[in-house]
């Protein structure tokens, strides 16, 4: 383990990681070194296990498990665990394994994906604004105009405006999909593109982006090469973040009734909906709440492990 | 960074102004209709002169500029009025609520005291936990107590305060009976006793909120933290023989706190805003409660006035951070 | 024999002593009790219930405003601020319906010491009717010419047609007496100006405001000049408001921080648990509120735009009886119950299921679910299903678009019934949208339960006191939502019936009960019998209150609160 190190920041080499392995080696590829040292994370292992795990079973999950989750067994309502229904059943006695599958596709998709048009949007305007000052005036202006807008009665209006016409386009259920991941990247990319705008206004000074634009690099390659590498620390916050925030807000949304129909199980609507029966059957509450929490664990874990790995002064330490 | 703030604050009023008018056309343009809460048994002719009478039979850019007027121009008299005893605003009409038809200022600071105890003294409380928490995390990154605060921060923030909030009523109001479930937003500090009242009220829904708060924020603190500590300045100064306290704490912490003041600035007008869930779990009746319930009963003035006075705040805690960018690195320049 | 007589005598004692405990126990001075805490999960915005038509405003000025009379448990009339109720028998009404003569108590008196007049009651007639103030109980003064006052007490209304029921002016929760000193200068668009009056009306009920706090709390206490002078036996009311039906519930029922709570529509055993606390109980009563399912008698396919949803176009297979008598058949409705109501609804199979004397018994099959027979009927009628098990008959599929508000019971309604239909080879896809859109008539939005854009909507409705004419005029061909009618109306299933027409028209022409009774019920059999409105639950009001408080009466035809003042302690 390297708790000595980590411990005591004082003693860290920070030079390069060819220098510190003290002689020459043959050039490795990039990524490889950053597997190496992902691979050295412990916590960042074990979130990246259990992330896939979570993956393959909500993806081949009803394969495996193939009772339908919105079959209504009404004899069998308000079960606890047992081994025809292992995590037991809901008021309606469907079968909460199988609402737990199905919801976690859709939780985990539309997590993923809204966090990543989140963050992608953020990022960009943060970048851009940062880097570049004729546009940041602009962007920021836009920025709060964005954070001033009532989300609710902005969801209405989106809604109506998009709703059949995505409807029709992509069908019922792949529109709706497609609806709420936008919604919710576009409603919750302004605290990234705020931080990152900050950090960028920072390290733009910084010298090393000084020494780099004075050999005529271009912004392009400036922004890529020099900066992004530099704000990565607070997306990967804001991104692990966010993936818990868009499971939560898909939750809201479709209770509202702006996202999947009722039938249609997620996380945050599984989570929701047995809130009421908390103190009669608790552990309809842990299932959901469980699942939300570790996936945000362990992507925060594979976050915190990506940020060491891509930081070339800590890998090779 | 004075001729930047002063550029900046003239730039905010056409921007507050179209920000005011872009709120209005989408409350306008959303579907919703303030006759929604009128029981069915209410014929649709009546409802319909209900309507009338709220003034929505008018064109959309009458009632807007009708709105402007009024907010800034009449409450401002009213204001007046009210600390001179003076009398300029007299007969001339307010923004007037349509759910309760009363100005909608007067319930505005009818909600502050409780919104500012609750969800402003969450918000102190999280900020003042989660800087220590995630300075420390980051000195001592993988240590046992980074690994703890990582866990809890992540559980704490992964958890909605729609559960979380009843999973306290139910531990502590239900099972133990230490706590009162609901919130009583008449209740008077005078005494002693009273003040021990008033924090047995409030330690459920501030500590449901701080927890949010910390999550976030300790979070942000600790990734910055790390990303400085790595830094060569960080070396000079330890060279230079600085105590480790001075090195941390004066030079890393200064220049983490970039994104963290980010975050914190734009927490700050949410304040304001209220805790929507929080404020309806606990029955706070704060201004989120406000927000929501004029929201669901389609009561534009307030909606609007609220939103409005909300982004405010937004520009000018977005100007704050801006200017303490400056302060912490004074590279930082704007023109 | 002595001993016998001994025991029984004991056993007499014990069963009559709590009682007569009682009585001892809840009569005395006013304002022995303390204080009473009343928690709404919705909370009231105004005291004036002509300004807002909402039910927790209603409710919550009924502590403050009252009546001429009002409604019992029962649904009969009772008078309030007056000593009878005026009926043709003693005089009170006129021979050909047109005129209604009320004569006020003696010596009633404002809370703030003041004498009630006739003029008040004028008064509250002209304040509702005036134009421009939007007042949302004007239908309760429709009809009515003028408002008379020979007298101090006397009160006469007259009517411009025969009244067969003349109790709407002045009667119920929802046309309460206002003063008129305090309004004179609110009148029509100057009524949201008076918010201090709006606030801390001047009543004659047995509280009065001290405190109100919009959408949050109202604190009242005890009236000094209530008609009675040992009520209320409470001297102050907090009416807490806000939060959510559960919470309400659990304050009541687990906490004992509230003393009763109103309208808790949650998960029966949910209610059974929290009382299992010992703390309080639930009480529920029933009224005229059922769930139902409508079914769109018109096309809402999107291609015929601003035409979808009218008579223009007929549903492609909802117009066809057999189809509509299937998804009935398929119905469980005694399940449905139990599980979204528990003891808090009832099965009916008609769309107006009381009082007493207009609920009709012809429509009862639809208590027993036959999915066979559905499936039956369907083959007959030549609706076979394709290759991907969804019945269809010339290219038409039986594909149904489901809508209804956003609330936990009906969306477990919702989930219930589309498997029923899927079993009998009808495609389903649900929708639930929010109460404020659904419910709310803006003609903008194409998600109102008045638009329609679906085949089929699930929603509860009633009646205000217990006279159904109004209602059952609600389905008639010149009710339905249009575009000309900027989509307005009561008979959102689009039926149109010229038998059913002919009904409403003769029963606002008939005085006599029993005939009026027949009619109804013969409109209602047609309703169901043709299949347009599906009955699911006959609903009743449920709340809660603890145990120590006494004298709770709970009453769906008028507020709730509407007998506080004979609220009381329990002495444990």
């Amino acid at each position: 383990m390297t708790d000595n190190h980590a411990t005591d920041p004082v003693i860290h080499n920070p030079v390069g990681p060819a220098q510190a392995a003290g002689k020459p080696r043959p050039p490795r590829n990039q990524w490889l070194d950053v597997w190496d040292q992902f691979r050295t994370h412990k916590g960042a292992l074990a979130g990246a296990a259990f992330f896939i795990f979570i993956v393959l079973a909500v993806s081949i999950g009803p394969w495996l498990w193939t009772v339908d989750p919105t079959f209504i067994d009404i004899r069998a309502r308000n079960q606890g665990p047992s081994l025809t229904h292992p995590f037991g059943t809901d008021q309606l006695g469907r079968d909460l394994l199988a609402r737990m599958i199905k919801g976690g596709q859709t939780s985990v998709s539309v997590g993923l994906m809204a966090m990543a048009l989140s963050v992608f949007l953020g990022t960009a305007v943060g970048v851009l604004a940062g880097y570049f000052r004729k546009l940041d005036g602009p962007l920021m202006r836009f920025t709060d105009l964005f954070l001033a807008l009532p989300l609710l009665p902005l969801l209405l209006v989106i809604l109506l405006l998009f709703r059949d016409v995505l409807r029709a386009a992509f069908g019922p259920e792949a529109g709706i999909f497609i609806l709420v991941v936008g919604v919710i990247g576009i409603t919750s990319w302004m605290q990234t593109a705020r931080i990152v705008r900050g950090d960028v206004l920072a390290i733009k000074e910084r010298e090393f982006v000084l020494a780099a634009r004075s050999i005529g690099t271009p912004n392009r390659r400036m922004i890529t090469r020099h900066i992004l590498p530099n704000v990565l620390s607070p997306i990967m916050v804001s991104a692990t973040l966010g993936i818990a925030n868009a499971i939560i807000t898909e939750s809201a949304l479709s209770f509202l009734g702006f996202g999947f129909p009722s039938d249609f199980p997620t996380w945050g609507r599984l989570l929701y909906d047995s809130t009421d029966y908390l103190q009669q059957f608790p552990e309809r509450v842990m299932w959901p709440g469980l699942a939300i929490s570790l996936t945000v664990l362990s992507v925060n874990y594979i976050g915190d492990g990506l940020r060491d790995a891509l930081d070339p002064r800590i890998r090779g330490r | 960074m004075l001729t930047f703030t002063i550029r900046r604050l003239v730039i905010s009023i056409p921007t507050l102004l179209f920000i005011a008018l872009v709120i209005f056309l989408l409350l306008e343009l959303s579907p919703g209709d303030p006759m929604a809460n009128v029981p069915l048994t209410v014929p649709p002719e009546v409802k319909e002169q209900m309507r009338l009478a709220l003034g929505l039979g008018e064109p959309v850019h009458i009632r807007f500029f009708k709105w402007i007027v009024q907010f800034f121009w009449i409450e401002p008299l009213n204001l007046i009025d009210h600390f001179l005893g003076t009398g300029f605003a007299e007969g001339k009409l307010r923004v007037i609520s349509w759910q309760t038809r009363s100005p909608v200022m007067d319930i505005v600071v009818q909600r502050l005291p409780q919104t500012l105890w609750v969800v402003g003294l969450s918000y102190v409380v999280g900020v003042a936990i989660a800087l220590p928490i995630g300075i420390y995390s980051a000195y001592r990154q993988y240590s046992l107590f980074d690994q703890a605060g990582t866990f809890v921060s992540m559980i704490g923030y992964s958890v909605p305060p729609f559960f979380s909030g009843v999973l306290v009523i139910v531990i502590f109001s239900v099972k133990l009976g230490w706590l009162p479930s609901i919130y009583d937003t008449t209740h008077v500090v005078d005494s002693w006793d009273s003040f021990v009242v008033q924090l047995q009220q409030m330690i459920m829904p501030v500590m449901v909120l701080a927890l949010q708060t910390t999550a976030q924020i300790s979070r942000f603190m600790r990734a910055s933290m790390l990303d400085n500590l790595n830094q060569d300045y960080v070396r000079t100064a330890r060279a230079k023989g600085m105590t480790e306290r001075v090195v941390v704490l004066t030079h890393v912490l200064r220049n983490s706190m970039i994104p963290v003041v980010t975050v914190i600035a734009l927490g700050v007008p949410g304040i304001f805003g209220g805790a929507i869930i929080t404020e309806q779990v606990f029955k706070v009746n704060g201004i989120g409660q406000l927000l929501i319930t004029a929201i669901q009963a389609n009561d534009l003035p307030m909606v609007q006035t609220l939103t409005f006075i909300f982004a405010v705040l937004i520009v000018l805690f977005n100007l704050i951070a801006d200017v303490l960018y400056g302060i912490l690195d004074p590279r930082i320049r704007y023109d | 024999m002595k001993l016998r007589t001994a025991l029984w005598g004991a056993a007499a004692a014990t069963a009559l002593f709590p009682l007569s405990a009682h009585a001892a126990a809840h009569e005395g001075e006013r304002g022995r009790d303390g204080e009473v805490k009343i928690i709404y999960w919705q909370a009231p915005s105004i005291l004036n219930p002509y300004l807002s038509g909402g039910t927790k405003e209603l409710e919550a000025s009924s502590l403050v405003i009252e009546p001429l009379a009002r409604y019992d448990t029962e649904g009969n009339l009772v008078p309030w601020l007056v000593d009878e109720v005026p009926t043709v028998e003693n005089g009170g009404v006129s021979e050909d319906l047109t005129q209604i003569t009320w004569k006020l108590k003696e010596g009633l008196k404002w809370s703030d010491g003041t004498p009630v007049t006739s003029e008040d009651v004028k008064f509250s007639w002209e304040y509702c009717t005036a134009d421009g103030g939007g007042c949302a109980q004007s239908e309760k003064y429709g009809d009515v010419t003028s408002v008379e006052t020979p007298d101090e007490r006397t009160v006469v209304v007259t009517f411009g047609v025969p009244k067969p029921f003349p109790y709407g002016p002045f009667v119920g929760a929802q046309a309460p007496i206002i003063q008129k000193a305090q309004f004179q200068d609110c009148l029509g668009p100057k009524a949201p100006e008076c918010t201090e009056a709006n606030f801390n009306p001047v009543g004659t009920g047995p509280f009065k405001v001290t405190e109100f706090r919009p959408n949050d709390v109202i604190t009242l206490e005890a009236n000094e000049n209530y008609r009675d002078p040992n009520k209320p036996a409470f001297a102050t009311v907090t009416f807490k408001g806000g939060g959510d039906a559960a919470a309400a519930a659990r304050s009541v029922l687990e906490t004992g921080e509230y003393d009763y709570a109103w309208n808790l529509q949650l998960a029966p055993e949910v209610l059974t648990q929290m009382e299992a606390a010992g703390k309080g109980k639930n009480v529920s009563s029933f009224g005229t509120s059922v769930e139902r399912i409508h079914i769109n008698f018109t096309d809402p396919d999107p291609q015929w735009g601003e035409r979808r949803s009218t008579a223009d176009h007929p549903h492609p297979f909802l117009s066809d009886k057999n189809v509509r008598k299937a998804l009935s058949m398929a119905l469980d409705v005694q399940l449905l119950t139990e599980i979204g109501y528990g003891e808090f609804g009832r099965l009916t199979c008609n769309v107006l299921p009381a009082p007493e004397i207009y609920a009709s018994t012809a429509n009862d099959a639809c208590k027993t679910q036959d999915i066979e027979g559905a499936k039956a009927l369907l083959d007959e009628a030549g609706w076979t299903p394709g290759p991907d098990g969804i019945r269809q008959k010339d290219g038409v599929r039986l594909s149904i678009l489901f809508q209804t508000s956003t609330n936990a019971v009906r969306q477990d309604y919702q989930a219930l019934i589309k498997q029923w239909w899927n079993e009998i080879g009808v495609e389903v896809e649900l929708r639930n949208i929010d109460a404020s859109v659904f419910f709310g008539g803006d003609p903008g939005s194409p998600d109102t339960f008045q638009k329609f854009y679906a085949d089929v909507e699930m929603y509860t409705n009633n009646f205000d006191g217990t006279d159904p004419e109004a209602y059952m005029a609600s389905w008639t061909c010149d009710q339905a939502p249009r575009p000309e009618t900027q989509w307005q109306g009561n008979n959102m299933m689009r039926y149109c019936s010229e038998e059913y027409d002919a009904l409403v028209a003769e029963m606002a022409k008939t005085g006599e009960l029993e005939e009026r009774a027949r009619l109804a019920k013969a409109m209602n059999d047609m309703l169901m019998q043709d299949y347009a409105i599906l009955p699911l639950t006959h609903r009743g009001r449920n709340s809660a209150h603890a145990n120590s408080l006494g004298g709770v009466q709970l009453n769906v035809w008028d507020s709730e609160l509407w007998n506080i003042a004979d609220w009381y302690r329990v002495k444990e």
